[in-house]
């Protein structure tokens, strides 16, 4: 018992992890329909720049948590600027040119985004993976029996708590106001919101701006809870989250974050119960069985054929 | 006389480019990862390399030509070693050094085994590098695994009789031999581990794994894998309260692993080759190292002297011809600051060594007090 939930505490954080980057993928496919395979990488930038922020400030461990957290929201405001800036230039480069052309353009430029930042952070940074040392650290035991303790730290909290702020802040903003109402006339017909005066061109640079600012929180808190980063963790962080966002259904906030806690339980507990070596092919399998059944996610809407 | 004078320029050009021939640099080549997450280990490689290559040079090159160094990036990926493998073939270094990962050297062996060229590993520990030899051209100056293992196997059974064992590893050819050789060590031992697993490399989340270690109540860990893997483990175990005695292999030489793992590093273990520095004829080279700004780690000094090794074996060749060198490497004996360098039937050397290291205080030393 006190196993599962040490190891339920584990599959959490991880879900929150891959739920807090899925929401980025959600946001902008669920208003151009497009999905942005940069944003991976994004939310790398984005841990790289919490990074350098940091070690700029020289901001070392503290055990006081709401001192660290207080200079961390610091940290987290200076990198979402600057991965804004990066999220609203992406999208002004390689797909405001491309929009109204075949599907497929806007994804195969994603693509070469996706490799170019990763270059790019390569070379200006160095390939070697960058550590840092705790900022928040410690935790406590929530349940002791005389061999087994279940520990949960600071920081998975924080993750967890994070991760449901957003999603729960970010499908309000969709659902009740005016940006969001733009957002969603966008997603419904392009060309009849343009028509009725909304700036399409603003919305949907706005939604990259939001999105990239959402990978930059990610990337802090992937970069303060494993405390280590490289060029490459955009790649394998990105396909979990957005395995995640498509298990839960693309465009549903709350979907993504579901689809993230589904793969972090079943990742952590095929490697609790069965074998470490294969939750990878129990994770890709729990999302074909979905995809079967329920072509449009968990909690997605099906597709409807406008005429 | 227009016409003489084109033939005497023409005779001139002969002889000008007859003369570059004859002082054509050799090159050599080195390969392993020089960016990609174990770029630390590259970086030992290229220090080591260079240095021995500075040092053939300013004594007058190699057969009196100089030497000019060819430097390819395997990442430690299989594929990219065989592309790499393919370069230095397509260049015709004499020799190249490397690889690091036993993963990259074992398929890129064959193809340096099928165009006769030599191949020197400084740092592949997998037995079947030369156990499966692909041919007679590959040589390696680092110790084996089952070396290495039978130390590791028989140290643990010694120290932690009675206590639950837990031997990992990350699946690459170098990790999951290792652990091979050391669980048949363990259980030559008469000890047999709670749990016998490998993680995904690559990852940055190993708690469940942790969870599971803790449940299992397991004293010692033994992991055989690289050590960016490492840290995450020591840190993920010291975070959920777990104290278990962390044991590894040659991969954990890097004082990287304690800034990824934090404080919880301190008291980690490994098997690796001694260190050559403590050796006081080796004072000067290592003194020189630390000038140039890249003081000695674990496989500055395996480049180094294979560098070496292939320079002496072309000195007694009296040509950089490959199947003749590799006649004398199979015959070379050379004091190298790794020992005495001499290779067997297979191309391992014959008196491999290996030493225990702990980590203090962030960094890595020999220990001897480990017995």
């Amino acid at each position: 018992m006190h196993y599962f939930l040490q190891q339920l505490i584990n599959g959490i954080t991880l879900g929150s992890i891959y739920g807090l980057i899925a929401i980025g993928y959600t946001m902008v496919y669920g208003i151009i329909g497009m999905i942005n395979f940069a944003h991976g990488d994004v939310f790398m930038v984005g841990s790289f720049v919490s990074l350098i922020t940091i070690i700029i400030f020289g901001i070392t461990g503290t055990s006081n948590v709401f001192l660290g957290i207080g200079v961390l929201v610091l940290v987290a405001a200076i990198s979402m600027v600057i991965a804004g800036i990066y999220g609203w230039t992406i999208e002004r480069l390689a797909y405001r040119p491309l929009r109204g052309s075949f599907r497929l353009a806007p994804l195969i430029t994603a693509i070469g985004v996706s490799i170019f930042l990763q270059n790019f952070v390569q070379a200006t940074q160095g390939a070697r993976v960058k550590p840092l040392q705790a900022i928040i650290s410690g935790g406590f035991t929530l349940l002791s029996s005389d061999d087994f303790v279940v520990r949960i730290t600071y920081m998975q909290i924080l993750i967890v708590v994070l991760t449901f702020l957003l999603m729960a802040g970010f499908t309000y903003l969709i659902s009740k106001t005016s940006l969001g109402r733009a957002q969603r006339a966008c997603e419904q017909d392009m060309k009849m919101a343009m028509l009725l005066g909304i700036d399409v061109n603003t919305t949907i640079s706005t939604t990259f701006v939001i999105g990239a600012a959402l990978a930059a929180v990610a990337g802090l808190m992937y970069l303060l809870y494993y405390g280590v980063i490289d060029f490459y963790i955009g790649f394998s962080a990105g396909i979990k989250a957005f395995t995640a966002a498509v298990l839960g259904g693309v465009g549903s906030l709350p979907g993504a974050m579901l689809g993230g806690l589904v793969i972090g339980l079943i990742e952590v507990f095929f490697a609790a119960y069965f074998s470490s070596e294969y939750k990878d092919v129990a994770a890709f399998s729990m999302l074909i069985v979905v995809l079967i059944f329920m072509p449009q996610g968990l909690l997605g809407r099906p597709e409807i054929e406008k005429v | 006389m227009k016409k003489l004078s084109r033939s005497l320029s023409m005779l001139a050009l002969g002889v000008a480019l007859t003369s570059t021939a004859a002082h054509a640099d050799v090159s050599l080549g080195m390969a392993g990862p020089v960016t990609g997450g174990l770029a630390a280990f590259g970086e030992q490689f290229k220090a080591g390399f260079n240095m021995a290559i500075d040092e053939l040079n300013a004594s007058g090159g190699v057969l009196g030509q100089k030497i000019v160094g060819v430097i390819g990036d395997d990442q430690c990926d299989p594929k990219q070693a065989v592309a790499v493998a393919n370069d230095m073939v397509g260049k015709k270094v004499a020799a190249v050094i490397g690889h690091f990962c036993s993963g990259s050297s074992i398929p890129a062996s064959k193809v340096y085994a099928e165009e006769g060229m030599i191949m020197i590993s400084p740092a592949s520990t997998n037995i079947k590098l030369t156990d499966e030899r692909a041919g007679p051209s590959i040589f390696r100056v680092i110790g084996r695994d089952d070396v290495q293992g039978k130390i590791a196997g028989a140290f643990i059974a010694k120290s932690y009789k009675g206590k639950n064992i837990a031997v990992l590893d990350d699946k690459s050819a170098y990790a999951a031999g290792l652990a091979l050789e050391t669980n048949k060590a363990l259980e030559a031992n008469g000890l047999k581990p709670v749990l016998v697993d490998a993680i995904t490399p690559g990852e940055k989340d190993y708690t469940a794994m942790v969870s599971k270690l803790k449940s299992l109540k397991v004293d010692v860990l033994y992991y055989s894998g690289y050590h960016p893997e490492s840290g995450l483990l020591v840190k993920q175990m010291a975070e959920q309260g777990m104290k278990a005695q962390f044991i590894s292999g040659d991969a954990l030489g890097d004082n990287e692993f304690a800034q990824i793992a934090g404080p919880a590093s301190d008291g980690a273990i490994f098997t690796n080759p001694p260190d050559h520095c403590l050796n006081p004829a080796n004072k000067a080279i290592c003194d020189k190292f630390a000038a140039k700004g890249t003081p000695v780690a674990t496989y500055t000094l395996y480049a180094y002297a294979g560098v070496k090794t292939w320079a002496a074996a072309a000195t007694s060749a009296g040509s950089f011809d490959s199947k003749k060198v590799v006649a004398a490497l199979a015959q070379v004996s050379i004091d190298t600051p790794v020992g005495h360098i001499q290779f067997d039937g297979k191309g391992d050397v014959t008196d491999p060594k290996y030493a225990w290291h702990s980590f203090k205080a962030g960094k890595y030393a020999q220990d001897d007090s480990i017995k």
